[in-house]
């Protein structure tokens, strides 16, 4: 089993960048062992993410959606571009995820904007946050404008996705990283020793 | 005494109450700190513990003053903290205002140490907060040799070292003032209690109970490991919070005003949601009676629960109401608490207990040799 979760920060229902996930997903799932995909509109955990924000612990619906993040053998995200970057809401969703949360896991980068001309953001903000999570980022970012939703742009589009879902599928049957989140304290830190050692 | 101890812990803020705008002032606050302690003791709790800041809005920053003010005022309550900051004090200070308490208070004192949050307070103290978990460390390793060893050589990395110091008052009997270690998130907190044995305080009050059980089976393993008893031997401390009134949906109406506008609570989640994922409880007295009774399924049986109640900006009527109420359904806590405590899970402690212990240890030393 593959377990595949894709997170889409549109703010519109119906959004494009839910019609970018589903067709992310849909090809991972045409080339990975025993698919199994979920796709989660943020727009749906808006409040959850904003009292999570200010209270320091997810809901029970959220937890949900965090554990099955963390869980999942892989990740999609895609998130509109506005003003330069990523989404509030996909940013504050991050945020309410641990520290280790993506620790090694294949992540595939997409994103949507009004023109092609923020097609770099997914690797001026989308790629940075997610070394800094130590991830794992397929090297083909998918990036969409409304020139790819109309017959001009869709063959490139699908092409795009096609190369981006053929390296995530490739890395999901490698080795990967060997690394991930742990529930574990560290007993041989530094500070951790030092605390049964008075002298 | 025996068994478990109930108590009251207070932050020590200036917070506005939102049903009129009004702020105590810092006298008003500080009084109002006394006023409540001494409360606490007529309702038949058994201890007052109270923060320790350094910057507005908060007015505890000298808690063995305002402790031994109490001291003197009442009979039995046990003084305490919560919490004593471990980062920023000197340890030294720590030592001698602590142990004068002792003196002072004969013997009815303990404290909780912590590394408190608030990043600015460390250069004022000269400290850095990125080096808080080796302060902590460094710092109690250092509080413990100051009690428990007459004349003290120590070297270390954040402060000058000592050459045959020797810290007065020294402890009261002999026996130095049962240390709680305040934790929300570092295993190394846990350590430290484990590794000396000390009681280990988990503040849930803010948090989903999943947090704090990962945390408090650590301590209580790392408490078997080192080899003070069985992990459900351990000295472990919790929290808890809540208004009360005799109507669950009068309580409800009265404390929204006040969780929505709170610095602590208000403008995230609901009341409703907030309360069913932590301790705090909205309503009528057998509801906090119930909520706090699942503590010990979730954690263990414990030691000591210390409830805050003067929170979120309500007046010191308010508080003094909500005392009688917990006053009202103590002897039910302590029953309940009392009647599901399984054998060999140990009582709360106390100075005399502690003496005791220690000399019934030295008497057997005695007889085996």
């Amino acid at each position: 089993m593959t377990h595949v979760v894709a997170l889409s920060a549109g703010y519109s229902d119906p959004s494009t960048s839910r019609m970018l996930a589903d067709q992310l997903v849909a090809s991972i799932a045409s080339k990975v062992a025993e698919p199994s995909v979920e796709v989660v509109t943020l727009r749906e955990l808006a409040h959850d993410i904003t009292d999570a924000t200010l209270a320091g612990f997810a809901s029970p619906r959220l937890q949900a959606v965090i554990d099955q993040v963390v869980a999942a053998d892989a990740l999609v995200v895609v998130t509109p571009i506005f003003k330069a970057s990523f989404t509030g809401l996909f940013k504050s969703f991050i945020d309410a995820l641990d520290q280790d949360a993506l620790i090694g896991k294949p992540v595939l980068l997409a994103a949507m904007g009004g023109t092609a001309r923020h097609s770099l953001a997914i690797d001026h903000a989308l790629r940075p946050l997610f070394a800094y999570l130590q991830a794992l980022t397929v090297p083909t970012g998918v990036f969409a404008s409304s020139f790819d939703w109309g017959t001009q742009g869709k063959d490139a589009l699908t092409a795009r996705i096609d190369r981006a879902t053929s390296e995530l599928a490739s890395l999901l049957a490698g080795a990967g990283t060997g690394r991930g989140p742990t529930d574990d304290f560290d007993l041989f830190s530094d500070t951790m020793i030092a605390a049964s050692r008075p002298d | 005494m025996t068994g478990m101890q109930f108590g009251l812990f207070t932050v020590g803020d200036l917070t506005t109450d939102p049903t009129n705008g009004s702020v105590p002032t810092e006298h008003e606050r500080i009084k109002a700190t006394i006023t409540i302690a001494r409360k606490a003791e007529e309702i038949g709790l058994d201890v007052f513990a109270t923060g320790e800041h350094h910057n507005p809005p908060f007015v505890p920053s000298s808690p063995t003053t305002t402790l031994a003010y109490i001291a003197a005022q009442t009979e039995k309550l046990i003084l305490s903290t919560a919490t004593t900051l471990i980062t920023t004090n000197d340890p030294v200070k720590i030592a001698e205002d602590y142990a004068t308490l002792q003196h002072l208070a004969d013997g009815r004192m303990d404290l909780m140490l912590g590394r408190g949050n608030t990043g600015p307070v460390y250069p004022w103290f000269g400290q850095d907060m990125s080096k808080a978990v080796e302060l902590t460390v460094e710092h109690y390793h250092l509080l413990r040799k100051l009690w428990d060893e007459d004349v003290v050589s120590w070297e270390g990395t954040f402060r000058t070292p000592l050459q045959g110091f020797t810290a007065v008052p020294r402890p009261l009997d002999g026996v130095a003032p049962f240390v709680w270690h305040g934790n929300i998130r570092t295993p190394e907190v846990a350590e430290l209690a484990a590794f000396y044995g000390d009681g280990y305080f988990a503040n849930n009050i803010f948090w989903p109970k999943e947090h704090y059980i990962r945390l408090i089976n650590f301590y209580r393993q790392r408490y078997a490991h080192y080899g003070h008893g069985t992990a459900e031997q351990a000295i472990v401390g919790l929290g808890g919070q809540f208004f009360m009134r005799k109507n669950s949906q009068d309580a409800v109406r009265e404390f929204r005003p006040y969780f929505d506008n709170a610095p602590v609570y208000g403008h995230g989640p609901s009341l409703e949601d907030f309360t069913a994922q932590t301790p705090l409880t909205v309503g009528s007295p057998q509801e906090v009676i119930e909520k706090t009774l699942t503590f010990a399924d979730y954690f263990g049986d414990y030691q000591r629960q210390l409830f805050l109640v003067d929170h979120a900006g309500l007046p010191l009527k308010i508080v003094l109401e909500q005392l009688d109420l917990l006053g009202e359904i103590l002897p039910t806590l302590r029953a309940e608490f009392a009647s599901r405590r399984p054998e060999g899970v140990p009582d709360a402690p106390t100075h005399a207990a502690r003496v005791a212990a220690r000399d019934a240890a030295a008497a057997k030393e005695e007889v085996d040799a």
